[in-house]
């Protein structure tokens, strides 16, 4: 590990005793909502929020546009929050921290649980300096370090190959998909605990798609995902377990087979087999 | 068919005939103030070029046009900009920066903005009449060149102010989502991400209220500064000429090679608004980044 990473084995142990879902695993719970609400002004946009989510895993949040997925996920690491007239009700834990407490640093949180968003936005630097961003923030001065954290970086976001004899040219010439795969390496260079992923694949073409799904596979080994995606298929193919989002409520969360084969609501039915959304 | 042949035929080429007659309207308005400013400037050099002699820059003011030059209106107009430019540069982009990135968005941001912007179109007299009052009086910093800098940081803030803020507008949310979701503080984001893509914008702010304020005069006589001076200032507390209140002062004199003189001295004027502009221009062209 090249940035130190606390280690929370003694939070894991704690968790233990929390794991009373029907969808039990032996994995860790790293984020649970409890009675979670948020309002847009008077826009009543997440209501009574219940999930959780856990280590190694990839969990997918679908839904119809408007239901909420997106302002869900962006809670996690309270970037909903640059929205003005945010109000939000109830927990969400982080390793057993509510993250909504006011002595949360937000700074710290979003090191923790890094965001991927829904296009590429890489910053107008070169390769080695998107990479090298996060790290260099976080008081990463010494050359072979960054340089370390880097390859490394592009390397389990599956483009070193691609880039790596370019590495000071700028990012902006890369293509979508390239430029998406830099991102993810850039939110991997923190050497976060969990990714978030905002409809990562929406703005890419086929290729791209697959190759971002086929690395999401390789990062869950180490890393925990959740991803919001409007494209079913990419939930049944790539996830664990899924949420059905539908106006503001959590209709249904389970394993990801059973949700789009057998599921237990009507609606989750519907929207799965293409009768809506 | 509801669209009749006839009328489209019949109105065709009235429609095209008024597009021409919208265009040449166009240029001959541009024509208009390109051909009266081709005019200006070339009877200003013709009528100042040949005073333009060494003599002209290494003497001070005098009653006697031969003796006259203009040694201490430039020390003292450099010595002004020296002072005037970080004040207002540190002042104005501050303000923007604090308005467009940390400021709550709520009704007392809105009215300061409002304000601020409407601060640009106070009259450049009455912001003299302030650095009277306040810095020249108030302070007892006299007719100094720091006095006429804060006067005239002041009067030309707005301007920098509402181009730094359209300048900050123009950077993408993407970007600043990018920096602030891997944990970065706001002044980390600000710093690396944002100022880096705004300077061009900020920049071109900051060369424009210059340009007005190395060529006011208002304020500089609502301050008193000196018109006749033989010395050149040598701290930011002493008395200073400046090229405005020069030329000013010339053209008010009864002998015709006076006005040469003005001619020359507004040339020396503008020489110096072109090197300011061209050192802004390479700055601008270094930091220019596309998103």
């Amino acid at each position: 590990m090249i940035m130190t990473k606390e280690k929370t084995s003694a939070i894991h142990l704690a968790n233990k005793d929390l794991e009373s879902s029907p969808t039990v695993t032996q994995n860790n719970e790293i984020f649970i909502a409890k009675n979670f609400n948020l309002w847009y002004g008077e826009n009543h946009a997440l209501k009574d929020i219940n999930l959780s989510f856990h280590e190694n895993e990839i969990s997918a949040i679908i839904g119809p546009s408007g239901c909420g997925k997106s302002t869900f996920i962006k809670s996690l690491n309270r970037m909903v929050e640059m929205v003005p007239g945010v109000l939000t009700e109830g927990e969400i834990l982080y390793r057993d921290k509510n993250i909504l407490d006011k002595d949360m640093s937000v700074e710290e949180l979003r090191t923790k649980v890094g965001m991927v968003f829904q296009k590429p936005n890489p910053f107008p630097k070169s390769i080695y300096d998107n990479v090298s961003y996060g790290p260099r923030i976080h008081g990463i001065k010494d050359k072979k370090t960054l340089d370390l954290i880097v390859e490394k970086s592009l390397r389990q976001a599956a483009i070193w190959d691609e880039v790596k004899d370019r590495l000071n040219d700028n990012a902006y010439g890369l293509s979508g998909g390239q430029q998406q795969r830099i991102c993810i390496a850039r939110t991997l260079a923190v050497e976060p605990d969990i990714v978030l992923m905002d409809e990562p694949t929406s703005a890419l073409d086929p290729i791209s798609t697959i190759k971002i799904e086929d690395l999401m596979q390789e990062l869950k080994k180490e890393y925990s995902i959740i991803i919001v995606t409007h494209n079913m298929q990419q939930a049944a193919r790539v996830s664990d377990k899924t949420a059905f989002f539908y106006q503001g409520n959590v209709i249904e969360f389970n394993d990801t087979n059973i949700i789009f084969e057998n599921p237990h609501d009507k609606r989750t039915e519907d929207y799965v087999t293409g009768r809506f959304g | 068919m509801l669209m009749d042949a006839e009328v489209i035929d019949k109105k065709r080429n009235p429609r095209i005939m008024k597009n021409n007659l919208m265009k040449m309207l166009f240029l001959f308005s541009t024509l208009i103030g390109l051909v009266i400013l081709i005019v200006l400037l070339s009877t200003t050099l013709l009528d100042g070029w040949r005073y333009l002699t060494l003599d002209f820059f290494t003497n001070f003011s005098s009653s006697r046009p031969s003796r006259a030059g203009v040694k201490g209106a430039i020390i003292g107009t450099l010595w002004l900009m020296a002072f005037t430019t970080p004040i207002a540069i540190f002042l104005s982009v501050g303000t923007a920066l604090y308005l467009e990135e940390y400021a709550p968005k709520n009704k007392f941001t809105k009215f300061v903005e409002t304000n601020i912007a409407n601060l640009a179109g106070v009259p450049s007299v009455v912001f003299g009449l302030l650095g009277l009052t306040i810095f020249v009086r108030q302070f007892g910093l006299g007719n100094s060149v720091l006095a006429a800098s804060l006067t005239l940081a002041l009067m030309i803030m707005p301007v920098i102010v509402v181009a730094s803020q359209e300048a900050l507008r123009t950077v993408p949310v993407a970007v600043r989502e990018a920096s602030i979701g891997m944990g970065a503080s706001k002044w980390q984001t600000v710093y690396r991400i944002i100022l880096p893509a705004a300077i061009p914008g900020i920049i071109t702010g900051i060369i424009l209220a210059i340009s007005r304020a190395i060529g006011e005069t208002a304020p500089l006589v609502v301050i008193g500064i000196p018109v006749a001076l033989l010395a050149t200032p040598s701290s930011p507390l002493d008395s200073f000429q400046a090229l405005p209140m020069q030329i000013y002062n010339w053209v008010k004199m009864p002998q015709a090679e006076f006005q040469n003189l003005t001619a020359a001295g507004i040339i020396v004027l503008l020489a110096l608004l072109m090197m300011m502009n061209l050192v802004a221009i390479v700055i601008r062209n270094k930091y220019s980044k596309r998103y």
